[in-house]
Protein backbone atom coordinates (compact mmCIF):
# COMPACT_ATOMS: atom_id res chain seq x y z
CA UNK A 1 0.00 0.00 0.00
CA UNK A 2 1.51 3.43 -1.23
CA UNK A 3 2.38 5.72 2.12
CA UNK A 4 1.17 9.12 2.26
CA UNK A 5 4.51 10.24 3.38
CA UNK A 6 3.27 14.07 4.71
CA UNK A 7 3.82 15.13 8.59
CA UNK A 8 0.93 14.54 9.81
CA UNK A 9 -0.34 11.51 8.07
CA UNK A 10 2.64 9.63 9.38
CA UNK A 11 1.40 8.47 12.82
CA UNK A 12 4.01 6.02 13.90
CA UNK A 13 6.35 6.82 16.77
CA UNK A 14 9.32 9.56 15.39
CA UNK A 15 13.08 9.64 16.80
CA UNK A 16 13.85 12.55 19.03
CA UNK A 17 16.87 14.13 17.35
CA UNK A 18 19.16 15.75 19.61
CA UNK A 19 23.13 17.07 19.55
CA UNK A 20 24.15 13.27 19.78
CA UNK A 21 22.46 11.51 17.72
CA UNK A 22 21.59 14.07 14.89
CA UNK A 23 24.72 13.49 12.18
CA UNK A 24 23.26 9.96 12.63
CA UNK A 25 20.01 10.84 11.32
CA UNK A 26 21.45 13.45 8.91
CA UNK A 27 23.09 10.71 6.95
CA UNK A 28 20.30 8.38 6.56
CA UNK A 29 18.30 11.24 5.20
CA UNK A 30 21.45 11.09 2.85
CA UNK A 31 20.39 7.09 2.27
CA UNK A 32 23.63 6.58 4.13
CA UNK A 33 24.15 4.13 7.58
CA UNK A 34 26.94 4.49 9.87
CA UNK A 35 28.59 2.89 12.93
CA UNK A 36 30.95 4.39 15.31
CA UNK A 37 34.27 3.45 16.01
CA UNK A 38 36.31 4.16 18.80
CA UNK A 39 39.91 5.50 18.05
CA UNK A 40 41.33 4.78 20.69
CA UNK A 41 40.43 1.00 21.30
CA UNK A 42 38.92 0.58 18.25
CA UNK A 43 35.34 -1.04 19.56
CA UNK A 44 32.19 -0.90 17.03
CA UNK A 45 29.46 0.33 18.58
CA UNK A 46 25.68 1.03 17.66
CA UNK A 47 23.14 2.88 17.97
CA UNK A 48 25.73 6.22 18.16
CA UNK A 49 26.97 7.85 21.51
CA UNK A 50 29.23 10.28 22.34
CA UNK A 51 31.78 7.91 24.00
CA UNK A 52 32.96 4.69 23.38
CA UNK A 53 31.39 2.30 26.33
CA UNK A 54 34.48 -0.07 26.37
CA UNK A 55 37.48 2.62 27.06
CA UNK A 56 34.79 6.06 27.42
CA UNK A 57 36.72 7.92 24.84
CA UNK A 58 35.19 10.53 23.01
CA UNK A 59 37.13 10.23 19.85
CA UNK A 60 34.87 8.83 17.56
CA UNK A 61 35.17 7.61 13.85
CA UNK A 62 32.10 6.86 11.79
CA UNK A 63 32.25 4.13 9.81
CA UNK A 64 29.91 3.96 6.48
CA UNK A 65 28.22 0.14 6.22
CA UNK A 66 28.24 -1.35 3.11
CA UNK A 67 24.24 -1.93 3.58
CA UNK A 68 24.14 -5.63 4.08
CA UNK A 69 23.81 -8.22 6.67
CA UNK A 70 21.71 -11.29 7.87
CA UNK A 71 18.57 -11.25 9.79
CA UNK A 72 19.50 -12.58 13.26
CA UNK A 73 15.73 -12.61 14.55
CA UNK A 74 12.76 -11.58 14.09
CA UNK A 75 9.00 -11.87 13.98
CA UNK A 76 5.99 -11.33 12.17
CA UNK A 77 3.57 -8.94 14.29
CA UNK A 78 -0.21 -9.00 13.85
CA UNK A 79 -1.42 -7.29 16.49
CA UNK A 80 -0.20 -3.95 17.99
CA UNK A 81 -2.90 -1.76 19.33
CA UNK A 82 -0.99 1.56 18.86
CA UNK A 83 -1.98 3.77 16.06
CA UNK A 84 0.01 3.69 12.74
CA UNK A 85 1.00 0.06 13.75
CA UNK A 86 -2.42 -0.98 13.94
CA UNK A 87 -3.53 0.15 10.22
CA UNK A 88 -0.16 -2.02 9.03
CA UNK A 89 -0.49 -4.90 9.85
CA UNK A 90 1.63 -7.80 9.32
CA UNK A 91 4.68 -6.16 9.55
CA UNK A 92 8.16 -7.92 10.22
CA UNK A 93 10.16 -6.34 13.27
CA UNK A 94 13.85 -8.00 13.40
CA UNK A 95 17.71 -7.60 14.25
CA UNK A 96 19.54 -7.35 11.61
CA UNK A 97 23.31 -7.94 11.93
CA UNK A 98 24.69 -5.79 9.44
CA UNK A 99 28.05 -7.36 8.04
CA UNK A 100 30.37 -4.47 10.46
CA UNK A 101 29.25 -7.18 12.62
CA UNK A 102 26.33 -5.04 15.12
CA UNK A 103 22.73 -5.58 15.61
CA UNK A 104 20.02 -3.15 14.82
CA UNK A 105 16.38 -3.40 15.40
CA UNK A 106 14.69 -2.74 12.00
CA UNK A 107 11.43 -3.79 10.25
CA UNK A 108 11.68 -6.03 7.04
CA UNK A 109 10.38 -4.71 3.91
CA UNK A 110 9.28 -5.66 0.34
CA UNK A 111 9.01 -9.67 1.36
CA UNK A 112 6.34 -11.67 2.23
CA UNK A 113 6.09 -12.24 6.14
CA UNK A 114 5.67 -15.75 6.10
CA UNK A 115 8.73 -15.92 3.69
CA UNK A 116 10.99 -14.15 6.16
CA UNK A 117 13.66 -16.80 7.64
CA UNK A 118 16.65 -16.17 10.32
CA UNK A 119 20.01 -15.95 8.37
CA UNK A 120 18.34 -14.61 5.45
CA UNK A 121 21.08 -12.24 3.98
CA UNK A 122 19.12 -8.80 3.45
CA UNK A 123 19.90 -5.42 2.28
CA UNK A 124 18.87 -1.52 3.58
CA UNK A 125 16.44 0.63 2.15
CA UNK A 126 16.25 3.93 3.22
CA UNK A 127 12.31 4.80 4.20
CA UNK A 128 11.71 8.80 4.25
CA UNK A 129 8.87 8.64 6.46
CA UNK A 130 8.76 12.23 6.88
CA UNK A 131 10.75 15.53 5.84
CA UNK A 132 13.15 15.05 8.67
CA UNK A 133 13.14 11.41 9.30
CA UNK A 134 14.18 8.58 7.22
CA UNK A 135 14.48 4.79 8.78
CA UNK A 136 16.23 2.29 7.42
CA UNK A 137 14.81 -0.29 7.12
CA UNK A 138 15.91 -4.02 5.28
CA UNK A 139 14.48 -5.87 2.38
CA UNK A 140 16.03 -9.71 0.90
CA UNK A 141 19.23 -8.94 -0.97
CA UNK A 142 18.79 -8.76 -4.59
CA UNK B 1 29.37 -9.11 54.39
CA UNK B 2 26.38 -12.05 53.48
CA UNK B 3 23.12 -11.16 53.79
CA UNK B 4 21.80 -15.30 54.58
CA UNK B 5 19.11 -15.73 57.36
CA UNK B 6 19.74 -11.91 58.66
CA UNK B 7 16.57 -11.31 57.86
CA UNK B 8 12.76 -12.90 56.86
CA UNK B 9 9.70 -12.10 55.05
CA UNK B 10 6.93 -12.46 57.53
CA UNK B 11 4.08 -10.96 56.22
CA UNK B 12 2.83 -11.56 52.65
CA UNK B 13 -0.31 -10.90 50.95
CA UNK B 14 -2.22 -11.43 47.72
CA UNK B 15 -4.68 -8.69 47.19
CA UNK B 16 -7.72 -11.44 45.78
CA UNK B 17 -9.02 -9.08 43.20
CA UNK B 18 -8.40 -10.02 39.09
CA UNK B 19 -11.03 -6.81 38.01
CA UNK B 20 -11.70 -3.58 40.35
CA UNK B 21 -13.43 -1.60 38.27
CA UNK B 22 -14.47 0.12 41.74
CA UNK B 23 -10.98 0.15 43.54
CA UNK B 24 -7.84 2.81 42.86
CA UNK B 25 -4.40 2.17 42.36
CA UNK B 26 -3.69 3.33 45.75
CA UNK B 27 -6.56 1.48 47.54
CA UNK B 28 -5.68 -1.66 46.45
CA UNK B 29 -1.76 -0.42 47.88
CA UNK B 30 -2.97 0.21 50.73
CA UNK B 31 -5.38 -2.88 51.64
CA UNK B 32 -2.48 -4.94 50.43
CA UNK B 33 -0.10 -3.60 53.28
CA UNK B 34 -3.13 -4.32 55.40
CA UNK B 35 -3.45 -7.93 54.55
CA UNK B 36 0.39 -8.63 54.82
CA UNK B 37 0.33 -6.78 58.03
CA UNK B 38 -2.40 -8.63 59.54
CA UNK B 39 -0.43 -12.08 58.18
CA UNK B 40 2.25 -11.01 60.65
CA UNK B 41 0.81 -9.32 63.19
CA UNK B 42 2.37 -6.53 63.11
CA UNK B 43 0.80 -2.93 63.08
CA UNK B 44 1.00 0.37 59.77
CA UNK B 45 2.99 2.07 63.27
CA UNK B 46 5.32 -0.91 63.00
CA UNK B 47 6.92 -0.19 59.63
CA UNK B 48 9.89 2.53 59.26
CA UNK B 49 10.53 1.19 55.36
CA UNK B 50 8.58 1.25 52.51
CA UNK B 51 9.60 -0.12 48.82
CA UNK B 52 7.01 0.47 45.85
CA UNK B 53 7.04 0.56 42.11
CA UNK B 54 3.87 0.72 39.74
CA UNK B 55 3.29 1.67 35.90
CA UNK B 56 1.01 4.45 36.82
CA UNK B 57 2.97 5.79 39.23
CA UNK B 58 5.06 8.97 38.87
CA UNK B 59 8.53 9.59 39.30
CA UNK B 60 8.01 10.48 42.90
CA UNK B 61 5.00 8.50 43.46
CA UNK B 62 6.05 7.01 46.50
CA UNK B 63 6.00 10.51 48.30
CA UNK B 64 3.01 10.39 47.12
CA UNK B 65 2.10 7.26 48.10
CA UNK B 66 3.41 8.11 51.88
CA UNK B 67 0.84 10.92 51.58
CA UNK B 68 -2.11 8.69 51.00
CA UNK B 69 -1.10 6.69 53.96
CA UNK B 70 0.37 8.82 56.44
CA UNK B 71 3.89 7.08 56.63
CA UNK B 72 7.08 8.98 57.04
CA UNK B 73 9.56 5.88 56.89
CA UNK B 74 12.96 5.69 57.12
CA UNK B 75 13.97 4.28 54.67
CA UNK B 76 12.49 4.59 51.07
CA UNK B 77 13.16 2.33 47.51
CA UNK B 78 11.25 3.00 44.56
CA UNK B 79 13.51 1.42 42.21
CA UNK B 80 12.01 0.49 39.16
CA UNK B 81 13.48 -2.17 37.02
CA UNK B 82 9.94 -3.56 35.11
CA UNK B 83 8.22 -6.39 36.68
CA UNK B 84 10.94 -7.84 38.45
CA UNK B 85 11.16 -4.71 40.94
CA UNK B 86 9.52 -6.61 43.58
CA UNK B 87 12.10 -9.30 43.69
CA UNK B 88 14.87 -6.66 43.95
CA UNK B 89 13.50 -4.85 46.85
CA UNK B 90 12.70 -7.39 49.09
CA UNK B 91 16.79 -8.07 48.91
CA UNK B 92 17.16 -4.28 49.41
CA UNK B 93 14.81 -4.23 52.29
CA UNK B 94 16.65 -7.12 53.93
CA UNK B 95 20.05 -5.30 52.85
CA UNK B 96 18.74 -2.01 54.56
CA UNK B 97 17.73 -3.57 57.72
CA UNK B 98 20.79 -5.90 58.30
CA UNK B 99 22.72 -2.24 57.64
CA UNK B 100 20.41 -0.71 60.24
CA UNK B 101 18.51 1.61 57.88
CA UNK B 102 15.14 0.19 59.15
CA UNK B 103 13.91 -2.40 60.79
CA UNK B 104 10.10 -3.51 59.47
CA UNK B 105 10.24 -2.45 55.68
CA UNK B 106 6.97 -2.78 53.51
CA UNK B 107 7.24 -4.20 49.43
CA UNK B 108 4.23 -2.95 48.41
CA UNK B 109 2.46 -3.09 44.14
CA UNK B 110 -1.39 -2.59 42.98
CA UNK B 111 -2.49 -1.36 40.00
CA UNK B 112 -5.80 -1.57 37.51
CA UNK B 113 -4.16 -2.77 34.62
CA UNK B 114 -6.96 -4.22 33.38
CA UNK B 115 -10.20 -2.24 34.41
CA UNK B 116 -7.85 0.62 33.12
CA UNK B 117 -7.14 -1.05 29.56
CA UNK B 118 -4.22 -1.00 29.33
CA UNK B 119 -2.46 -2.74 26.61
CA UNK B 120 0.67 -3.81 28.16
CA UNK B 121 1.44 -6.29 25.78
CA UNK B 122 0.78 -5.05 22.01
CA UNK B 123 0.38 -1.37 23.24
CA UNK B 124 3.96 -0.79 21.00
CA UNK B 125 3.85 2.85 20.18
CA UNK B 126 4.97 4.85 22.80
CA UNK B 127 7.90 6.94 22.20
CA UNK B 128 10.51 6.23 24.92
CA UNK B 129 12.96 9.15 25.76
CA UNK B 130 16.08 6.96 26.40
CA UNK B 131 18.37 6.95 23.68
CA UNK B 132 18.23 3.51 22.82
CA UNK B 133 14.59 3.93 22.69
CA UNK B 134 14.94 5.99 19.13
CA UNK B 135 16.26 3.22 17.69
CA UNK B 136 13.27 1.15 18.40
CA UNK B 137 10.21 2.59 18.22
CA UNK B 138 9.87 3.98 14.88
CA UNK B 139 9.69 0.32 13.87
CA UNK B 140 6.89 -1.30 16.36
CA UNK B 141 8.42 -3.42 19.07
CA UNK B 142 5.24 -4.76 20.93
CA UNK B 143 6.64 -6.11 24.53
CA UNK B 144 5.19 -9.57 23.28
CA UNK B 145 7.12 -9.26 19.67
CA UNK B 146 10.43 -8.57 21.58
CA UNK B 147 9.61 -11.75 23.39
CA UNK B 148 8.46 -13.53 20.41
CA UNK B 149 12.05 -12.40 19.00
CA UNK B 150 13.97 -14.81 21.68
CA UNK B 151 11.73 -17.51 20.54
CA UNK B 152 12.13 -17.37 17.23
CA UNK B 153 16.29 -17.63 17.58
CA UNK B 154 15.51 -20.08 20.10
CA UNK B 155 13.63 -22.61 18.16
CA UNK B 156 16.33 -21.52 14.56
CA UNK B 157 19.07 -22.43 17.06
CA UNK B 158 17.93 -25.42 19.04
CA UNK B 159 14.89 -27.07 17.64
CA UNK B 160 12.76 -25.62 20.41
CA UNK B 161 9.38 -26.42 19.39
CA UNK B 162 5.59 -24.32 20.03
CA UNK B 163 4.42 -27.76 21.89
CA UNK B 164 7.07 -27.40 24.12
CA UNK B 165 6.13 -23.90 25.01
CA UNK B 166 2.76 -24.77 24.86
CA UNK B 167 3.53 -26.96 27.56
CA UNK B 168 4.23 -24.44 30.37
CA UNK B 169 1.09 -22.91 29.11
CA UNK B 170 -0.79 -26.52 30.32
CA UNK B 171 1.59 -26.56 33.36
CA UNK B 172 0.58 -23.04 34.24
CA UNK B 173 -3.04 -23.59 33.90
CA UNK B 174 -3.14 -26.46 35.84
CA UNK B 175 -1.71 -24.97 38.68
CA UNK B 176 -4.40 -22.01 38.16
CA UNK B 177 -7.20 -24.46 37.94
CA UNK B 178 -6.03 -25.20 41.99
CA UNK B 179 -6.10 -21.57 43.27
CA UNK B 180 -9.46 -20.12 44.11
CA UNK B 181 -8.52 -16.39 43.20
CA UNK B 182 -6.89 -17.57 39.54
CA UNK B 183 -8.26 -15.55 36.71
CA UNK B 184 -8.35 -18.34 34.49
CA UNK B 185 -9.09 -21.57 35.81
CA UNK B 186 -10.37 -24.15 32.95
CA UNK B 187 -7.77 -26.44 32.13
CA UNK B 188 -6.34 -26.19 28.28
CA UNK B 189 -4.24 -28.53 26.41
CA UNK B 190 -1.41 -28.19 23.89
CA UNK B 191 -3.78 -28.28 21.24
CA UNK B 192 -5.42 -25.28 22.52
CA UNK B 193 -2.38 -22.98 22.82
CA UNK B 194 -1.40 -24.20 19.44
CA UNK B 195 -4.77 -23.42 18.23
CA UNK B 196 -4.74 -19.94 19.40
CA UNK B 197 -4.42 -17.18 16.98
CA UNK B 198 -0.35 -16.12 16.81
CA UNK B 199 0.02 -12.46 18.02
CA UNK B 200 3.63 -12.22 17.51
CA UNK B 201 5.18 -15.40 15.59
CA UNK B 202 6.13 -17.83 16.62
CA UNK B 203 3.32 -16.89 19.94
CA UNK B 204 0.18 -17.54 20.26
CA UNK B 205 -2.28 -16.09 22.18
CA UNK B 206 -2.16 -18.60 25.15
CA UNK B 207 1.59 -18.39 25.37
CA UNK B 208 1.21 -14.67 26.57
CA UNK B 209 -0.02 -13.83 30.42
CA UNK B 210 -3.00 -12.45 30.84
CA UNK B 211 -4.01 -8.85 32.00
CA UNK B 212 -5.68 -8.76 35.56
CA UNK B 213 -5.95 -5.89 38.40
CA UNK B 214 -4.30 -6.90 41.19
CA UNK B 215 -1.64 -6.22 43.96
CA UNK B 216 -0.25 -7.33 46.76
CA UNK B 217 2.43 -6.76 50.04
CA UNK B 218 5.41 -8.13 51.97
CA UNK B 219 6.44 -7.06 55.21
CA UNK B 220 10.16 -8.07 56.00
CA UNK B 221 12.15 -7.61 59.24
CA UNK B 222 15.28 -8.94 60.71
CA UNK B 223 15.74 -12.76 61.49
CA UNK B 224 15.57 -11.72 65.06
CA UNK B 225 12.25 -10.16 65.12
CA UNK B 226 10.90 -12.70 62.45
CA UNK B 227 11.11 -15.35 65.45
CA UNK B 228 8.26 -13.39 67.62
CA UNK B 229 5.38 -12.91 65.21
CA UNK B 230 2.56 -15.15 63.73
CA UNK B 231 3.80 -16.98 60.76
CA UNK B 232 6.96 -19.50 59.84
CA UNK B 233 9.91 -16.57 58.40
CA UNK B 234 10.95 -17.09 55.19
CA UNK B 235 14.83 -16.59 55.42
CA UNK B 236 16.55 -14.39 52.68
CA UNK B 237 19.99 -16.40 51.94
CA UNK B 238 20.26 -14.78 48.85
CA UNK B 239 19.77 -12.36 46.11
CA UNK B 240 21.16 -10.89 42.66
CA UNK B 241 20.06 -8.41 40.14
CA UNK B 242 21.15 -6.85 36.79
CA UNK B 243 20.29 -5.88 33.30
CA UNK B 244 20.91 -7.08 29.48
CA UNK B 245 20.54 -4.82 27.12
CA UNK B 246 21.41 -4.44 23.07
CA UNK B 247 25.29 -4.17 24.27
CA UNK B 248 26.03 -1.71 21.73
CA UNK B 249 24.60 -3.82 18.57
CA UNK B 250 26.75 -6.69 20.05
CA UNK B 251 24.44 -8.82 22.49
CA UNK B 252 23.96 -12.68 22.56
CA UNK B 253 20.21 -12.13 22.89
CA UNK B 254 19.68 -15.80 24.05
CA UNK B 255 21.83 -15.01 27.40
CA UNK B 256 19.76 -13.07 29.49
CA UNK B 257 19.92 -11.15 32.68
CA UNK B 258 19.09 -14.46 34.81
CA UNK B 259 22.31 -15.47 33.63
CA UNK B 260 23.98 -13.21 36.36
CA UNK B 261 21.49 -12.31 38.98
CA UNK B 262 20.98 -16.24 39.40
CA UNK B 263 25.10 -16.98 39.66
CA UNK B 264 24.86 -13.96 42.49
CA UNK B 265 22.07 -15.50 44.28
CA UNK B 266 23.39 -18.92 44.60
CA UNK B 267 26.81 -17.76 45.13
CA UNK B 268 25.50 -15.38 48.36
CA UNK B 269 23.25 -17.91 49.03
CA UNK B 270 25.58 -21.10 49.58
CA UNK B 271 22.87 -23.80 48.45
CA UNK B 272 22.99 -25.63 44.89
CA UNK B 273 20.67 -25.81 42.15
CA UNK B 274 19.66 -29.17 43.52
CA UNK B 275 18.95 -27.75 46.83
CA UNK B 276 16.08 -25.59 45.20
CA UNK B 277 12.40 -27.20 45.77
CA UNK B 278 10.29 -25.45 43.78
CA UNK B 279 10.68 -22.01 41.84
CA UNK B 280 8.63 -18.97 40.89
CA UNK B 281 9.52 -17.77 37.71
CA UNK B 282 8.45 -14.90 35.84
CA UNK B 283 5.79 -15.87 33.21
CA UNK B 284 5.19 -13.48 30.47
CA UNK B 285 5.40 -15.38 27.99
CA UNK B 286 5.92 -18.97 27.73
CA UNK B 287 9.46 -18.07 26.13
CA UNK B 288 10.04 -16.36 29.32
CA UNK B 289 10.15 -19.85 31.24
CA UNK B 290 12.21 -21.20 29.04
CA UNK B 291 14.59 -19.07 28.48
CA UNK B 292 15.13 -18.04 32.17
CA UNK B 293 15.49 -21.83 33.73
CA UNK B 294 18.21 -22.29 30.80
CA UNK B 295 20.12 -19.18 32.02
CA UNK B 296 20.12 -19.88 35.65
CA UNK B 297 21.41 -23.05 35.17
CA UNK B 298 18.25 -25.79 35.92
CA UNK B 299 19.62 -27.27 32.81
CA UNK B 300 22.03 -26.32 30.45
CA UNK B 301 21.55 -23.70 26.92
CA UNK B 302 19.08 -25.61 24.37
CA UNK B 303 17.96 -27.78 26.40
CA UNK B 304 15.30 -26.08 27.63
CA UNK B 305 12.74 -27.06 25.41
CA UNK B 306 13.47 -31.19 26.85
CA UNK B 307 13.37 -29.63 30.17
CA UNK B 308 9.88 -27.80 30.29
CA UNK B 309 8.15 -31.32 28.57
CA UNK B 310 7.01 -34.19 30.29
CA UNK B 311 5.15 -32.84 33.34
CA UNK B 312 8.55 -31.72 35.11
CA UNK B 313 7.15 -28.23 35.99
CA UNK B 314 4.23 -29.39 37.49
CA UNK B 315 3.23 -28.60 41.33
CA UNK B 316 3.88 -32.80 41.41
CA UNK B 317 7.02 -33.18 39.03
CA UNK B 318 10.28 -33.13 39.75
CA UNK B 319 11.13 -29.29 39.23
CA UNK B 320 8.33 -27.78 40.67
CA UNK B 321 7.40 -23.41 39.12
CA UNK B 322 4.68 -21.14 39.27
CA UNK B 323 2.14 -23.36 41.32
CA UNK B 324 -0.33 -20.42 41.82
CA UNK B 325 -0.91 -20.70 38.04
CA UNK B 326 0.87 -17.23 37.35
CA UNK B 327 0.99 -14.83 35.21
CA UNK B 328 0.31 -17.24 31.94
CA UNK B 329 -3.40 -18.08 33.98
CA UNK B 330 -3.87 -16.21 38.01
CA UNK B 331 -2.89 -12.55 37.54
CA UNK B 332 -0.53 -10.23 35.61
CA UNK B 333 -1.54 -6.97 36.40
CA UNK B 334 1.44 -5.20 34.56
CA UNK B 335 4.08 -5.96 36.98
CA UNK B 336 4.04 -9.44 38.68
CA UNK B 337 7.49 -9.92 40.58
CA UNK B 338 5.89 -9.34 43.86
CA UNK B 339 3.44 -12.51 43.33
CA UNK B 340 6.77 -14.19 42.58
CA UNK B 341 7.59 -13.64 46.57
CA UNK B 342 4.39 -13.91 47.68
CA UNK B 343 3.37 -17.78 46.13
CA UNK B 344 7.47 -18.34 47.19
CA UNK B 345 6.41 -17.79 50.75
CA UNK B 346 3.70 -19.64 51.05
CA UNK B 347 4.87 -22.47 49.67
CA UNK B 348 7.69 -22.63 52.44
CA UNK B 349 5.04 -22.15 54.90
CA UNK B 350 2.54 -25.20 53.48
CA UNK B 351 -0.29 -22.70 53.25
CA UNK B 352 -1.25 -23.78 49.30
CA UNK B 353 -3.55 -26.90 49.72
CA UNK B 354 -4.41 -28.98 46.77
CA UNK B 355 -1.30 -27.09 44.87
CA UNK B 356 1.52 -27.56 48.14
CA UNK B 357 4.59 -28.82 47.24
CA UNK B 358 5.74 -31.56 48.95
CA UNK B 359 8.62 -31.34 51.94
CA UNK B 360 9.27 -27.30 50.24
CA UNK B 361 12.10 -25.83 52.57
CA UNK B 362 14.29 -23.75 49.44
CA UNK B 363 12.51 -21.48 46.93
CA UNK B 364 13.79 -19.72 44.34
CA UNK B 365 12.24 -16.35 42.57
CA UNK B 366 12.80 -14.85 39.58
CA UNK B 367 11.57 -11.84 38.15
CA UNK B 368 12.19 -10.30 34.81
CA UNK B 369 11.54 -6.66 34.29
CA UNK B 370 11.10 -4.98 30.50
CA UNK B 371 11.61 -6.82 27.31
CA UNK B 372 14.01 -10.41 26.96
CA UNK B 373 14.61 -8.90 22.96
CA UNK B 374 15.23 -5.75 23.78
CA UNK B 375 15.82 -4.77 27.10
CA UNK B 376 15.36 -6.19 30.53
CA UNK B 377 16.35 -6.73 34.49
CA UNK B 378 16.77 -9.76 36.58
CA UNK B 379 16.17 -10.19 39.58
CA UNK B 380 16.39 -13.69 41.84
CA UNK B 381 15.73 -13.98 45.43
CA UNK B 382 16.44 -18.00 47.25
CA UNK B 383 14.73 -17.71 50.37
CA UNK B 384 13.69 -20.77 52.63
CA UNK B 385 11.95 -22.00 56.08
CA UNK B 386 14.81 -23.50 57.79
Amino acid sequence: MPQDKTPKSYRKPLPHLDEENRPWWEATQRHELYVQKCRECGDLRFHPRALCTNCMSSSTEWIRCKGTGKIYTFTVTNQNQAGGFRDSLPYVMAWVEVDEGLKMLTNIVDCPPEQVKIGMPVEAVFDDVTPEVTLVKFRPAR
Amino acid sequence: MSLSRKCAVVGAYEHPTRFAPDKTMYQIMAESIRGALDDCGLTIKDVDGLLTAGMGMGAMAIVGFCDYLNLTPNFLDSTNIGGSSFVAHTAHAAAAIAAGLCEVAVVVYGSTAASSRFAIGTGGGGGGGDPCDQYEFPFGPTTVGAYAMIAQRHMHDYGTTSEQLAEIAVTMRLHASMNPVAKYRDPITVEDVLASRVISSPLHLLDCCIISDGGGALVITSAERARDLKKMPAYILGAGETVRHAARGQRDFLEIAAAQSGRLAFERSGVAHKDIDMAMIYDSFTITVLATLENLGFCKRGEGGAFVSGGRLRFDGDFPINTDGGGLSSNHPGMRGMFLVIEAVKQLRGECGPRQVKDCKIALAHGTGGALGTRHSGATIIITNQ
